[in-house]
Parts: structure tokens; sequence; C-alpha cells
């Protein structure tokens, strides 16, 4: 990375571009492109989910629905569109009878109008012959070891003699860290409205999806219908959150474009209703965590050793990479991680917010909490004691690695020095306590994007494919795309959000600013290489990044620091959080206002987690029966107090030009525990699971 | 069908709705109004709220044949012509949106809160007798109707407090 970025409009403040549209309700979302867009008299699509978690469908009975007003087809395994690639289990919705899990499409209703269509779905009779199924995962689960996690992990390793070393520590811990089921739910739906067109030269498929990465959907929906790439269009102008539940394509994106291919020239609209969600658009596994520390007199780690059995669907493998964060944040000589997965009658588990590393640092952090208290030292003390030299996995440099200065400058600001020892400060009817936990997760910087520069009458317009599900990707790109031409911000035309522009990788992983960011200063250098600094317009360049952006000599990764006070009532066990902050070293910041804002809300999901989310499974079925928001309690405006996040002055060169980590997970990882030490240091009982409810906060469970 | 007419920021608007149709599905499929959104169909998150009548309203929460002839605003018809309404442009300015989904029913129930906190008490107010201030208190407890999954609630709670000053 030797030639220097210009940085003037990386690091400033500035609002979101498409501020004013979203506080207006005017930016449009999957299932709001109306005439404007062309989409003209949409039909409406309905979901039948099975009832059964296995088994085949005998007859879908629905006569009389397709003979009822409005109606205009029912699409069952029967007489849907044939798919020409039906390997994927998650994707290959009606192609046969077979039912693999409760909630799975068994058939779609299509009406002119969306009270049609659901009353159609209500109406619509599905014999089954059912199998008995296996639906629950528990600590006598046994599971079998998976050939790779997510993100292409190894699943197990073990490193010098974990069992001698723990046989001769002076401090031993040998406990079980759990996390349960938890549901993305963002608040924008999952929606597609797509049109099969059959053009004069062959069928276009075009979709306006609520989706983290357009190209993907665009790839997958070509090979799945057997069409070229260049004839699928996928357009994400405005995304309602994503949160991983669509980094990838899921079911509904699949039945939607079958719905339309059966009605071609007509748009098709289909949104998955907040219930559907919990069985179609992903989610992430439960979690049981043996965490085994051996430590000497003084604390420091002989020897870390982390088993892990979580869950996955039987007809579609998703592994939970929750053994990640315990091969990269403390030293110890002798360590070992192993991962077995169940595989159930149950929908495919997916991306959620810092897969594997949420649920991992959880369950590691948790246990040096735990150990400090069992060698009587300031939690603090503790991590810097065990601090690495190299990443432990690897031995490569992290080339920065700030945790410490991350502890150092919270504990100052948070007043750390103020908490006492567990159970030792009650305020009224309230046990006051202080909590920490360390962040962590990978810089990742995906191959393949590129990005065109494109020079118009007194300005540039920048192409990227890329999607903002509510980063500030057009905001902040637009920044980096000015530092990249050395032009002032009003000279950037910024254009996202649709797989006709450039490839882009998805918005997920925090990898969105790295890597596009990176594709938009390698077309920028280019552009001026090609062109110069005076441009005609119309000149333009397409480029990328390397092939292989990502310097293999370093183990790359952000970190922080969390702090938290928690107040637990002696009575209720209600807890609350009044305080909690963030420090953390993410690398160079490219706007800070959006930044806190993401920093916080993953700080805020974290602390959601922490105290109130859970699924709930009906353990004859395996479907969630807390499907909606009433009951699947994410963090209100009332549960969320003083939140605050802080990040160290810095650059990192060596993750890319502009010198930035990302940042869209870290605020996760490690809040969960944070809380879970606040609450063990305010009322005494220690807590080893999320999420923290009344019950386990005084120990009644 | 019944056919209704609706005044929507301050446009009439009027046609045939099916008797099932929620006001939210009416004015999101039927009139083309698509700032409400639906982020739950059941009066669970708030993402539908517009102002009826100078109240704010879950729109899925009812039906649109019972709201034959009713004033309905929406965030996009809050400002004045291509002003933003102070509260919309306190939410940009603190930051108080990310992916946007939840913010224009953000902006309307904080719009309608602010008229509403009139010293009526709230959960969250302890002396129900003496007038109510607006603390962060009773502005987070007034604005739990509203969730955002992105975790934008300390952004709005500031943008919220330098409009009610
Ligand atoms: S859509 Fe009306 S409250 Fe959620
Ligand atoms: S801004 Fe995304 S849900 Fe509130």
């Amino acid at each position: 990375m030797s030639d220097d970025l210009r940085i003037k409009e990386i690091g400033m403040e500035r609002s979101r571009v498409e501020g004013a549209l979203k506080v207006t309700g005017r930016a449009p979302y999957a299932m709001e492109h109306g005439a404007g867009h062309g989409v003209q008299e949409p039909l409406h699509a309905f979901l039948v989910g099975s009832t059964v978690s296995r088994g085949r469908v005998l007859a879908v009975h629905a006569d009389e629905v397709r003979g009822s007003e409005d109606v205009v087809a029912v699409l069952d395994h029967t007489n849907a569109p044939r798919l020409a690639d039906t390997d994927d289990e998650e994707y290959a919705v009606l192609q046969d009878d077979e039912v693999h899990f409760r909630g799975q499409v068994v058939a779609l209703v299509l009406a002119t109008t969306s009270e049609a269509a659901r009353e159609g779905a209500r109406r619509v009779r599905v014999e089954y012959a059912a199998e008995p199924g296996e639906h629950v995962f528990d600590e006598d689960s046994e599971g079998d070891e998976p050939e790779k996690l997510n993100a292409g992990l190894p699943p197990s390793g073990s490193t010098g003699e974990p069992d001698l070393a723990l046989a001769s520590a002076t401090h031993v811990l040998d406990e079980t860290y759990r996390t349960p089921y938890m549901h993305n739910n963002p608040m924008e739906p999952h929606a597609t409205t797509a049109l099969w067109d059959l053009g004069p030269d062959g069928a276009e498929l075009r979709c306006f999806d609520s989706t983290q990465a357009a190209h993907s959907v665009r790839s997958t929906l070509a090979r799945l219908f057997g069409i070229e790439a260049g004839r699928v269009h996928v357009e994400a102008s405005h995304v309602g959150g994503g949160f991983g539940s669509k980094g990838l394509p899921h079911a509904h994106n699949v039945v939607a474009v079958l719905a339309a291919r059966s009605q071609p020239g007509r748009w098709v609209r289909l949104a998955v209703t907040r219930q559907q969600m919990f069985a179609l658009t992903g989610y992430r596994t439960a979690t049981i965590s043996r965490f085994r520390l051996g430590a000497g007199p003084d604390g420091v780690l002989g020897v870390i050793s982390h088993d892990v059995v979580e869950q996955t669907s039987r007809c579609k493998e998703f592994a939970e990479q929750t053994v990640a964060p315990t091969r990269h944040v403390y030293a110890a000589p002798n360590r070992r991680t192993s991962t077995r997965l169940v595989r159930l009658d149950v929908a495919v588990p997916s991306w959620m917010r810092a897969p594997g590393e949420m649920p991992g640092s959880f369950a590691q952090e948790a246990a040096m909490d735990e150990l400090a208290d069992l060698v009587g030292l300031d939690p603090i003390e503790l991590r810097r004691r065990n601090e690495p030299e190299a990443d432990p996995e690897t031995g490569k440099s992290f080339g920065d690695r700030r945790l410490l200065e991350c502890f150092d400058r919270g504990a100052e600001r948070f007043g750390w020095s103020e908490r006492g020892p567990a159970r030792s400060r009650l305020e009224g009817d309230w046990y006051v306590g202080l909590g920490t936990a360390a962040s962590v997760y990978p810089a990742y910087t995906q191959p393949g994007n590129q990005a065109r520069v494109l020079a118009e009458p007194g300005g540039y317009r920048v192409e990227i494919g890329a999607v903002d599900i509510g980063t500030g990707a057009r905001t902040v790109l637009r920044q980096i795309a000015a530092d990249a031409l050395d032009v002032d911000l009003d000279a950037i035309d910024l254009r996202l959000g649709s797989s006709d522009l450039p490839i882009a990788s998805v918005a997920g992983g925090s990898s969105g600013t790295s890597s596009w960011g990176w594709a938009i200063v390698a077309a920028s250098r280019t552009f001026r290489a090609q062109h110069g600094t005076s441009p005609e317009p119309g000149d333009e360049s397409v480029a990328g990044p390397p092939k292989k952006p990502v310097d293999e000599d370093y183990a790359l990764h952000s970190f922080g620091a969390q702090f938290v006070e928690a107040r637990v009532n002696r009575f209720t066990g209600e807890v609350r959080v009044p305080r909690m902050l963030g420090v953390f070293s993410v690398g160079r910041v490219v706007n800070p206002k959006l930044a806190r804002s993401q920093l916080v809300g993953g700080m805020t999901m974290g602390l959601s987690t922490a105290l109130f989310e859970e699924s709930w499974r009906d353990p004859r079925f395996g479907h969630v029966v807390t499907d909606d928001l009433a009951t699947y309690h994410v963090a209100t405006h009332a549960d969320v107090r003083d939140i605050e996040a802080a990040w160290l002055d810095e650059s990192d060169h060596r993750a890319n030009p502009m010198g930035l980590r990302g940042i869209g997970e870290i605020g996760i990882t490690g809040a969960g525990a944070a809380v879970a030490s606040a609450v063990t240091n305010a009322t005494g009982v220690r807590q080893r699971s999320i999420p923290v409810t009344p019950d386990k906060a005084l120990g009644w469970e | 069908m019944p056919r209704i007419s609706l005044t929507v920021d301050g446009s009439p608007v009027s046609g045939d709705v099916d008797v099932r149709a929620t006001l939210l599905d009416a004015l999101r499929e039927r009139f083309d109004v698509t700032t409400p959104k639906k982020g739950c169909d059941h009066g669970q998150c708030g993402a539908c709220t517009v102002l009826l009548d100078g109240r704010r309203h879950l729109t899925c929460l009812s039906l649109a044949v019972a709201h034959d002839g009713a004033e309905v605003v929406t965030a996009a018809g809050l400002g004045e012509g291509d002003e933003l309404h102070p509260v919309a442009q306190a939410f940009l300015d603190h930051d108080g949106l990310q992916c946007g989904y939840c913010t224009p029913g953000q902006v309307c129930s904080a719009v309608g809160m602010l008229a509403e906190a009139d010293g009526t008490p709230s959960h969250a107010t302890d002396d129900l007798e003496a007038e109510t201030e607006l603390t962060d208190e009773e502005i987070r407890e007034r604005m739990s109707g509203n969730l955002c999954r992105c975790g934008a609630y300390p952004g709005i709670l500031a943008a919220i407090k330098e409009v009610a000053r």
C-alpha cells in the first residue's frame, strides 16, 4: 500500500446522504416499488408453511382456493416451474414432496390483492405423511465433527499437550457456557418484487430485493433458474437492515421467482411475514461451550481448551465458527478447540451478526471473568498477563494489537476502580455491579470487487454494486471516492444498490467498506493513470484491488473493551443497564458520526441478546413458538440508557489503502459477557449463560 | 367493496377497499402511500405509525373501512414544502437512524408524543400529581412502542430532546 491516499474527506463527520429520504419515509424498500418504477398491478404472493417437521406432502387441496375471486394461481410441488439446480435443499423449493422442517414452504397462493392471497393461503389444505423428527439439542446431544466451519475455518485444532497442562495447573476452571437460539429480526421483513420478462431475445429476470448482496442474489438465481447472470437484474436501493439474515439468498427469493416464472410478464410481490421469518430466513444456533482453562499461581494461562456443541438443519449444513475467537485472543502454550454439530429436522441456521465470534467470545470472556475470580485477580489484570506476542493460532504478527490500551482507556473513563467485590453494593432495592469483557473481530477483505469511475460534466460518477443496509455505505464510499480522486465531495455522484453496477461482495463480515472502498481507490487510480486529471466527460475506468488483497503476513483483527454497569433488583431480579462503554481499536474511522451509530448499534444488539433474546422451540415440531416481536423481545428505547462508543485514533496501513478494519460486528462481541460479568459482580451469582433473565440474575434458576 | 375517502398528507384519496384490508395495507397497496412501513403487522413494532386525526396510531391494527373520512399524516407530510419537519431534521442531525425502516414511524411517534406530553403521566412518572417534565426517562418510556433493530435509540433520544427544548 505504497501510494498514499489523500486523507481529507475520510475522517469527517457527514450526515447520511440518503437521510432526508429516510426521515420522510420516501426511500423505497423492496416492496415499495410501484408504477413509478415500472411495477404495474403486481400480483401478491402468500406462502403456506408445512405443519409437520419431517415427511412427505401427499396432497395439496386447493381447488376451492383456485376458484375463488381474485386468486390467480396456487403453486405446489406438482405444478411449480422446475429449477435447473436442486442441489441446495434450502433453495429447492416446491421441487419435490419432501418436508425437512416445520414452516418449510409447501405451497404459495398468488392473487390480485394481498387480502385474497392471504385468505387463500389460510384455506389451502395440505395432507402429509408425517415421520418422527428430531428437534432437541441439549447437553446430551452427541453430533459429529463437520468438515469445515463457516468462513472455511477448521472445526478443531490442538497444540501442545492440553490434557497434561490441565492436570498440572494450579488453577483449573472447567465450566459450561451457553448461548440460546437467536433471530436476526431486521425491521424490514425479507421481501422480493420480481418480474419474469419474456423479451424478444429471451427471458430477463428483474427483482427488487431486500438483500445485503445484490450480486450474490443475481448469481444464485441465474444458476437456479438456468439463465445467464447478465439477464438477471437485482436492485436493492434501500434495505431495512439485515444483520446477516439477508447476506445469503433464502427460500423466499427462489419462491418469488418461481411465482413470477409461472406468470411471465407480471410483477409479483412477496413479503415474508414476521412469523415466517423465524422459519425461513436464518437464525443463530444455540451453542454449548465447555471451557477449560489452566493457569499458574500468577494467573498466566498454560492451557485453553474449548469444546463446542451446536446444531444445524439436517437438510443444509451451517456450522457456526464458535471456536474462532478462542484461537486468537489469549496466549497459552497448550491449546485445543473442537466442534461437534448436531443435525436436526429444523429450520436452516445462517449468518447472524458476528457468527461464531459473538457466542464464542461470550463463552471465552465469561470464562476469563470467572478465572479472574478463581485466581483472585482483577479481570483486566488477568487479561494483561495473558496478552500474546503474536497470533496464538498462526504465529503471525497482529500488526497493531491494542487491546490493552482499549481496556486501560475504558477503565479510566468508566471509573473501573470503583468496582468492589461481588455483592458489595446495594443502593435501595438494587444491587449494583461493574463488568468488562474483550471484543474481537477479524479484519476481512473480500476478493473480486470492482468499481467504475466515469467523468461527467463537473464531476465524477462512481459506481459499485454494493448495498447500503443502513451501514452508511452511500455516505462513506463517497468520502473515500472524493479522497481517491482528490476532488471535493460535491464532485462525486456515488451509485450503488444494483447488480447492474460493477461486481461487489456482500455487506457482511464487516468487510463492506474495506472491500468496496479499496475497489473505488483502485478504480480511481486506474482512472487517473488512463485519463489524467482533466478528463473528458465520458472517460471511464473499471478496476479493482489486486487478486489477493489481504496481506498474508499478518493476522489482522480489530479489538475492543466493553464496560457495563448493571443494577439488579434484589426482590424481582430485574436487570437494568444504566451505563455501557465500548473502546475499540478498528483502524481508521471514515465517518465518526456514522461509525458511532454502527458501534453503538452493535453494542445495543449485544445488550439485547444479553438480557432478552431467546427463541423458544416446541420440542415436538422444532419450530419457534416465540415467533413475533411481542414474544421475541428485542431491546426498546426504555432498555437502552447511556451507551457510548469510543475508539483509538489510528490507521492500519496493513489492512487496505484506507487504513480501516471494519466496524459492523465488533460491537456485539463481548457485550453479552460484559453484562454477565457486571451482573455477577452485582449479585454474586455467577452468570454462565445469556440471556441473563431475572431468575438467573438472582440464582433462582 | 366499500369505498373510502381519506386525506393523506393534505391530499384527498379515495377508492374501493377490501373489508379485510388494514389501514396500513390500504395506504401501501391501494393508495401507493409507502411512507408507513410494515415491520410486524401485529402492533408490536411501531413501524406503521402515522398521525391519525392528530394522534399517533398503528395503522396495521385498524381496518381501513373503519376510518372513512380520516385525516392521515405520515412522515412525508410533516414538513412544510421541501423543508424537513424539525423532528425529522433533528433525526438527521443526530443520526437517529441507520437502515431507515423504523424511522418514519419513529418520527411520527415523536411528533405525536411531544403533542401528548401535556402533563399526562406515564409509567415512568414518579409524581402523578405534579406537572410531568419531559425527562430522558419519560421520552424513552413514551417512545418504547417503536422498535429500532439498528439501535439508533441514543440518536433518537438526542433528536427529540433537542426539539422538546
Ligand atoms: S407494523 Fe404496525 S406495529 Fe409493526
Ligand atoms: S434505523 Fe434500522 S430499524 Fe431503526
